[in-house]
This record gives structure tokens, sequence and C-alpha cells, in this order.
């Protein structure tokens, strides 16, 4: 058990290293740093001098080991477009972005979970074949045509909830600004957290359904039937549980991913969380901000592989020989 | 199942056996797949004909009338007398048009980024299945990785960092195909994938070490004995990711950060529209977003079925 | 005579595909004694696996019992209620699958899987079932059972597995266990024991055993009785020393031969020449026909029935036909 975690972690480890080296590629070869901070009628004698007190011609390998030193601290420079320290910014923009990302996140598992389950169950169903049939148009639909068109006939036709922002926030403490307790800031997060959340149902639903599929042609529900056990126990008891498995792998980096997508969403109703600021920083070849928030996904990713890992483990006892056989 | 109860041993010609095969068999029975080409196929036709189709060259500045703008749907304008189908935008320009051309720009910008995604999934994978040990290992290592990140932050990604690096002269005129590059990038891994399993599979069966102690060339080797065995995956795969990467280029174009506003896709024309949408010119918005919609819906359609199709399994 | 335990007549199974629809069984009939072993043989597709299936009312849909009757102690249950016949599932007949190493949930260990079964059956404390779990395991012959039930499947071997797949197909005391090709993925060395296993345990508590098989050595060694299927039809039922010793129908005549025997003289085994047709290409009259050295006139032009012959016997061929024989006397 331990030998795993520990391998699971150098794992995590070398991931983030290599992100690392991605991030500080752009942070160094993208564009021109100097350019970015001084003005265009610099001498090149004061840019040389910026340059060497910067570092910048100390040997690379040198200069990725002050980058990585600073990520650790959480020190990305200072954003070329807004002239204030990455981190600052990102950390201001981080609540509104995970609580749109926790509700929609929990939406989508929910919902995805039971309806791929009672599709799988009523495969010949019609509402099953609706519902599926509806999954695809939900796949086929861009996320940002969700945000639109919500927007549309929610906002501008009926008048029922706002199209943008959060809402009044209240600060929870220094670093932490809620949407949660009031109520302008609940009914701003409804048509976002549908938005990002619709997608991700959608293909949380099809994987659980085409999973419990493949399960319930196994032999052991076979089985478990000519045994007499009730439909609740072979579908719920022993089928439920054995998709849940593969599903719970790819529903964790999933859910992760809910983060990134939220650039879009965010987008489209004016949400101030990093999406938008992500968003911007590629429009404006804003490079501090895209390297910081590469690291800051990347950092997401490898958590959520690492509880993913836990839970997989606690759950199919089989990995307990096989893995810890491995790892010796 | 196959033997056909059939008298007269005569051979049937080849079309009657493409018309009678089980894919054929299953599409003739499919009213969905049906239905879905030909949707997909008007919208691709539409697009691809669209200078002959289309009533004006909407980007040219000398045919636009600024008196049309904001005529609705098939009302004739009050100054013009000019009437739209689909009505026009705040420029005059007639939006079927439009959106003709902006499919056209959508199609080609797909279809490039899957092609580049194909090319480059398929020659990874191929290589990384026949020569295995650490290149196989490292090359699939980077897959897993980039398959953890979502297509669409992979694109941009890309999308940012081209954009550093080209001067800012070219940006617009290399836009397109930055992006065609950003898309593909972010999409060849599934190819990869595929094919590196097939490859490893194939690699070790008879005829093949047979054709390799006889000489054969490597590549010639893969394309005539592992690429065919993987048409079928490929093809699904290449059918769903041009869904996906119509709907990246979409959903790019509209952050703002695709094709340049000289030509603009169903993604831009979305973002245009939206900024009517409190005005009340609906129209503006909702036709390209259903041409986008129908499109992506097509051939989202075409390749589920065509998945369910090609693995009987599943019926 | 005594009521059979299981009846079945004139079991009909359709599966309909896009080229018409299939019969995988065509009117097959024959009875289950109560306590005795009935041996099921003939090749792979002809219809063993289905007819046991249809007993339990498992057929995987689309396939469908399209007429005929199944009777469990004279009473109907091939057109009772699905929960009607879930609680005749394991209460009444067990089943046994082939591979062991696919018929057990990976996740639940076997005492769960144990003692949910019996208590689905059998109203009594988790501590009970328990309990007669642990007693059923060490009767099966898993040593140290009362330690090792709390083990997950992936934990024993594949004979092991069998075992207490058996012990499974068994705790709710049924009256007859349909075994469908218990030993033909485990081990050769393991087989004969399994077998043993599962005869001696049916023996104790009298349940009656359909024992579904192409392996004649086994069929010879275990069962009373024994049914032939060629293609979805009975050729031949009986008891199993007459059957062996001397076949009526030239299928099993030929199945026998194949059967490698120390005291065989010839020093190679005889062959049947041909294949069983597809289910979708079943020739006219008998099935066996093009097959058959002995057809004559009658064989490809009307289907014999099975028809009961002296010691208890019953075949399906016209040679035991006196008024056909007489038709076409030159054979």
């Amino acid at each position: 058990m331990i030998a795993f975690i520990l391998r699971r972690l150098l794992q995590s480890i070398i991931v983030m290293v290599a992100v690392a080296a991605v991030s500080f590629t752009l942070f160094r070869f993208v564009g021109d740093p100097i350019s970015s901070m001084v003005g265009q009628e610099a001498s090149i004698a004061d840019r040389e001098a910026l340059r060497d007190s910067l570092g910048l011609n100390d040997s690379i390998i040198s200069q990725f080991l002050r980058f990585m030193g600073d990520a650790l601290q959480g020190e990305f420079g200072i954003s070329y477009r807004l002239q204030m320290p990455v981190t600052e910014l990102i950390l201001q923009r981080l609540p509104a972005t995970v609580e749109l990302a926790l509700v929609s996140g929990t939406l989508a598992f929910v919902l995805g979970l039971s309806l791929g389950v009672y599709t799988a169950l009523k495969r010949r169903g019609i509402l099953s074949n609706l519902i599926m049939t509806g999954s695809l148009i939900g796949v086929s639909l861009p996320t940002f045509l969700i945000g639109v068109l919500l927007i549309w006939v929610f906002a501008v036709e009926l008048r029922w909830l706002p199209s943008n922002g959060r809402g009044e926030v209240v600060a929870l403490g220094d670093w932490w600004s809620t949407g949660f307790l009031t109520h302008s800031g609940r009914l701003a997060l409804i048509l976002p957290a549908i938005t990002l959340g619709l997608y991700q149902m959608t293909l949380i639903m099809r994987l659980v359904r085409a999973e419990m599929l493949e399960v319930l042609r196994t032999d052991y529900i076979k089985f478990a039937r000519a045994r007499g056990l009730s439909s609740r126990a072979v579908n719920f008891g022993h089928a439920l549980k054995n998709t849940l498995v593969p599903v719970i792998t790819i529903t964790g980096l999933q859910l992760g991913s809910i983060i990134a997508f939220a650039i879009i969403t965010e987008t489209v109703f004016n949400w101030p969380g990093v999406g938008a600021l992500f968003i911007n920083s590629v429009r404006f070849v804003d490079v501090p901000v895209m390297a910081a928030y590469l690291m800051m996904i990347a950092l997401i990713f490898v958590v959520i592989n690492l509880i993913v890992d836990l839970l997989y483990y606690a759950v199919d006892p089989r990995l307990r020989v096989d893995r810890a056989a491995k790892a010796h | 199942m196959t033997t056909e109860p059939n008298p007269t041993p005569k051979e049937p010609s080849r079309l009657y056996r493409m018309w009678d095969s089980d894919l054929a068999y299953a599409f003739r029975t499919a009213p969905v797949a049906i239905a879905a080409t030909l949707v997909a196929l008007i919208i691709i036709g539409g697009a691809v004909f669209a200078p002959w189709l289309a009533t004006m060259n909407p980007f040219n500045p000398a045919e636009l009338n600024l008196m049309n703008g904001f005529t609705p749907p098939m009302e004739p304008n009050a100054f013009t007398g000019e009437t739209f189908l689909m009505g026009a935008d705040n420029q005059g320009r007639d939006m079927l048009s439009t959106i003709l051309y902006g499919t056209r720009t959508s199609l080609f910008v797909g279809a490039m980024a899957v092609l580049f995604a194909m090319v480059l999934g398929i020659s990874v994978g191929l290589f990384a299945g026949w020569r295995g040990g650490w290149v196989d290992s490292a090359l699939m290592r980077v897959a897993d990785v980039q398959l953890a990140f979502p297509a669409i932050l992979i694109a941009l990604l890309v999308f940012g960092i081209a954009r550093g690096f080209i001067p800012d002269n070219l940006r617009d005129q290399l836009a397109i195909w930055v992006l065609i590059v950003a898309i593909g990038l972010s999409d060849w891994v599934q190819f990869a994938r595929v094919v590196r399993g097939a490859t490893m599979v194939e690699k070790n069966k008879e005829y093949v070490q047979a054709a390799r102690v006889i000489g054969a060339h490597p590549v010639k080797i893969m394309f005539r004995h592992i690429l065919p065995n993987v048409m079928g995956p490929v093809l699904v795969i290449a059918t769903i990711s041009l869904a996906l990467a119509i709907i990246a280029e979409a959903t790019l174009s509209f952050l703002g950060v695709g094709v340049p506003p000289t030509q603009p896709s169903l993604g831009t024309l979305i973002r245009i529209g939206q900024s009517f949408l409190i005005s009340g010119e609906w129209w503006i918005l909702l036709f390209p977003a259903l041409t986008l919609l129908a499109l992506a819906l097509s051939v989202n359609l075409l390749g589920d079925w065509l998945r369910d199709a090609l693995n009987p399994r599943l019926r | 005579m005594a009521e059979p335990l299981l009846s079945v007549r004139d079991l009909v199974v359709e599966f309909p595909t896009r080229r018409g629809i299939l019969r995988a069984l065509d009117r097959v009939s024959f009875d289950i004694m109560p306590g005795e072993v009935l041996g099921m043989v003939g090749e792979s597709g002809a219809g063993k696996s289905i007819t046991g299936a249809a007993i339990i009312g498992l057929i995987e849909p689309p396939g469908r019992i399209a007429s005929g009757e199944i009777r469990l102690k004279g009473q109907r249950i091939d057109n009772i209620t699905p929960e009607a016949m879930r609680k005749i599932r394991g209460k009444r007949i067990g089943m046994v699958f082939q591979d062991p190493l696919t018929s057990l949930n990976p996740l639940y260990t076997v005492a769960q899987q144990l003692i949910e079964t019996i208590r689905t059956h059998i109203d009594c404390s988790e501590a009970e079932a328990r309990k007669r779990a642990v007693a059923l395991l060490d009767r099966v012959g898993i040593p140290a059972a009362a330690r090792r039930i709390d083990d997950y499947p992936h934990h024993f071997s594949g004979g092991m597995r069998q075992r207490v797949v058996i012990a499974l197909a068994l705790c709710a005391e049924p009256e007859l266990v349909i075994a469908d090709e218990p030993t033909t993925a485990l081990d050769v060395s393991v087989q004969s024991q399994i077998i043993e296993v599962l005869k001696d345990i049916c023996a104790e508590r009298g349940a009656a055993v359909m024992l579904i098989t192409h392996d004649m050595g086994v069929i010879a060694e275990t069962a009373d009785r024994v049914a032939v299927l060629y293609a979805g039809r009975m050729a031949e039922v009986g008891p199993v020393r007459e059957v062996i010793t001397e076949a009526m129908h030239p299928y099993t005549a030929g199945l026998m031969s194949s059967i490698p025997t120390l005291t065989q003289e010839s020093d190679r085994l005889v062959q049947i020449p041909g294949a069983m047709p597809r289910l979708n290409a079943i020739p006219t009259g008998c099935a066996f026909n093009p097959r058959c050295a002995k057809a004559f006139g009658p064989c490809t032009v009307e289907r014999p029935e099975l028809i009961a012959q002296e010691g208890g016997r019953q075949v399906a061929c016209w040679l035991y036909d006196e008024a056909k024989r007489r038709e076409v006397p030159h054979v």
C-alpha cells in the first residue's frame, strides 16, 4: 500500500516537472520578456542591463531551476497585460471558478450516473431511446452555444435569470469570496452551472451506459440471475458496483477537466474566474499568466489522478494483490 | 448467416455485393443514418458550392447596401424593398450567403485539422507500434498525459504559443493554418492509439514476419498489411473527430482566438449574433447556430452509427 | 413409472435474425426423473446450452420460446411471470456455468455471494446463512473453508472456484441442477474431481442433474441416461450403458466410436464425415441425412419423430420404422 502510494507520488512529480518544463519554455522563449517590460524607447544597453539583472543571461539549466524554485513558492512573475503579480490575479479569481466547477461537477455526476444506469437497464425502452438521442444532441451542441441559447431563453426572453456576472458575493476570510450565500449569487450560478455541466453529464451518462451494458453481459451477472437473486440485487448490487470501477477513473478525470472547460462558460457569462483570465492571456500573449495557468491545471489534474487511484484501489480488491505484487 | 440460398451459382456483381454487405444493409435499415447523411451532404454541398449558390459575396463591401441592415427574415426591407430568406445582419449582408461562406471556412478548418491529426496519429502509431521499446513507451506516455487534458485547452495553448512566435503583421494571414495545426495537435492521440494497438498485434503475425524475412521495406509492410486492418476504427474516429474539430473551431472563433474577422466561420457569426440578442435581432444568431448544430449533430450521428455498425457486439 | 421431475415437450426456441428466423431448438422432448443424472450431449451449436437456458428461463433476447412446454413436477414453468420464475431459479433449479473464472463477481467475497444467495431463498439470519455457507464449502472440498470463505474469488484456483460455483448453485437445495460444460474450462487434472463432487453432493441431497457436455467420457462415467442432440433436434435418448454399447441412431453410433478407449482395436478414431449443418441450412427430412451412411428413401423427405423403443429407449430414425423399411426394401 505505501509502496503503491509512493510510486504514484513519484509519477505525479515527474508529470509536474515535465509540465513545468513546458511552462518554462513558454515563459522563456515565447515573445521577448524584455520588450514586454520596457517601452519601445529603451536603449540596447538598458535592455542588456535588465537581462542581466533578471538572470536571463544565465545558463538555461540554472534559469529552469530558478523558475521551479519560484513556482514552488507560488511565484510566477508579473502579468504583462495587467501589471500585477500573476499569483495574486489567479487567487483572486479562483473562488469563482471553483464554485462554478463544484456545482456543475456535482450536477453532471449525479444526473449522468442515474441517467446512464436507467438507459442501460431499460435498453429498449422509448424513454431510453429519447434520452440517448437527446444525449447525442448534447454532445453535438458546443458548450458556448448552450450558454448563448440559455441566455437567450432565460435571460433575454423570460428575464428569469441574470445573463452575466456572479451576482453579489460575500467575502469569507482573506482569500475566499462566495456567491452561495446571497440570493443573486445563487441565481447567477444557475445558467453557467447548467452550461458547464451539460456536456460532462452527457459524457458520463454515455460512459456509464456503455460500461453497464458490458457488465450486464458478463457471466457473473448471468450466474447471479441463475441463482434467483432479485433483479434489484443483480442490477444494483452486482452490475452497478462493477460498472463503477472503470467509471470512477474516467469520471474523476472528466470532473477535473471541468476547471479547464470553464474557460468557455466563463467567457459566455462574463464570469470573473481564472478561465476568462486565461483566454485573455492567450489573446494578448500574456505569457506569465499562460504559464501559471498551465501549472495550475496540471496540479489539479495530478491531484485528482492520485485521488482516483486511491479510490480505485479501495473499490477493486483485485488491485490490492496485483499492484502490491507489481510494486515489490 | 452469410450463405445465401442462391440456386444459380452466378457470381454477383461487385456493386451488388457492396449493396448486399452487412454494412450497407445496416445503413439501408437505419433511417437515422440516412437522414444524417442527407443533412450532412446538403450542408457540405452548400459550403463547397457557396460562390455559386450565394446571392452575394458577403465580404465584398461593394455588394453590400447598409440600408438593408437588420432586415428580418422573409420581410421586405422598408427602404430598399429587398427580401432575405434568413434576414440580413447589421451591415446588410444576406444571412444565408454569410452562412454558406461561414460554413465553408468551418468545414475547411475542420477537415484539414482532422487530416492533419490523422496523418500525425497514424504515423506516430505505426512508428511506436513497430519500434516498440522505450520509443513506444515515451510516445504513449505523452499521449496519455495529453489525453488527460481537454482538447480545447491544448488547442488554446498551441494557438497562444504560435501567436507568440508569429510576427504581428502575419498573424491574420496565418491564423487559419495556426488554427488547423492547433486543433490537429489536440486530436491525434486517438488515431495513434488504435493504429499502435493494431501494429503490435499484426507485427508478430507470421505473414508479416515472412515479409520481413524476404526483405520487404517496413513502410511497405505497414501500408500493405497493417493499415488495412485498422481502416474501420480509423474511419469511425475520423468521423467523430470531424464533428469535434468543427465544434473546436467554432468554440475558438467564438472566444475570439480563431479565424480572422475577414474570414468568419460559424463560430464568429454566432459571436456576432449574440451581441444583437438583447436588441431583438434574433435571426443573426439563430440561423448560424442552427447550421452549426445540424452539421455537428449529423456528423456525430453518422460517426455513432458507424461505430455501432462496425462493432456488432453492441447491437 | 413415477412422475418425472422435469418434463420438456416439443420445445421450440427461435432467434429472429435479419435473414430470417433461426430455430435453435426444434420440437425437443425429454424427461428427467427425480435424482437421476441425465447427460445431454451433442456438438457445439447443437442446442445443448440453449436447452439449459430455456429451462431456467434465461434465454437472451431476442431469442424466445416459440412453442412447447416445460413442466417442473407437473407445473408449467415456461409461461409464468418473471418474478415467479426468479423464485424457482436457485431455489428449485440450480445452474453451474462453464467458466469458473468469470462466473463469480470479482468485487465480492465468496462469503458475501453465498450468504446473499442463501438469504434470497431461505428465511434465516446472517449468522445462520454463514454457518450453512461454511458447511457447504467444506462439503465441496474447500480446505479451511471457515477461513477462506472471506477471500475474494481471485484468491482461488480455477478448480477451487468451480467448487465455489457448485456450492452457490446448491446453496438453496434445488431439486435439479443444470451443469453446462462444468469442466471444459478446467485443467484435465481437476476435471474428474469436480464431476465427482458434483455427482456426490447431488446424490446426497437427492437432486437430479442435467449434465451438458460434449465429452462422452464424462457421460459414460457419470450419467444414468443420455440424450443426444443434433442440429437442435433430439436424435436418441436412453440408458447410458445401452446407448454406448449399442447405439441405435447412426449419429450416436458415430459419436460413440469417437470415444477413445483402452480396449479399442482400431488404432485411430473414427470420424463422422462432414459437419453439422448451420441452423439456417438444415436439410429437409432427417437433419443428419447428408452425413449418414445408412440414409435411404424417406430420410431426405420426411423428418423422423422420436419413437419409443424397448428398454426405455427412444430414437428418431427411419431405420427403426418397419413400415418405411418395407416401402424401400433394398437397403
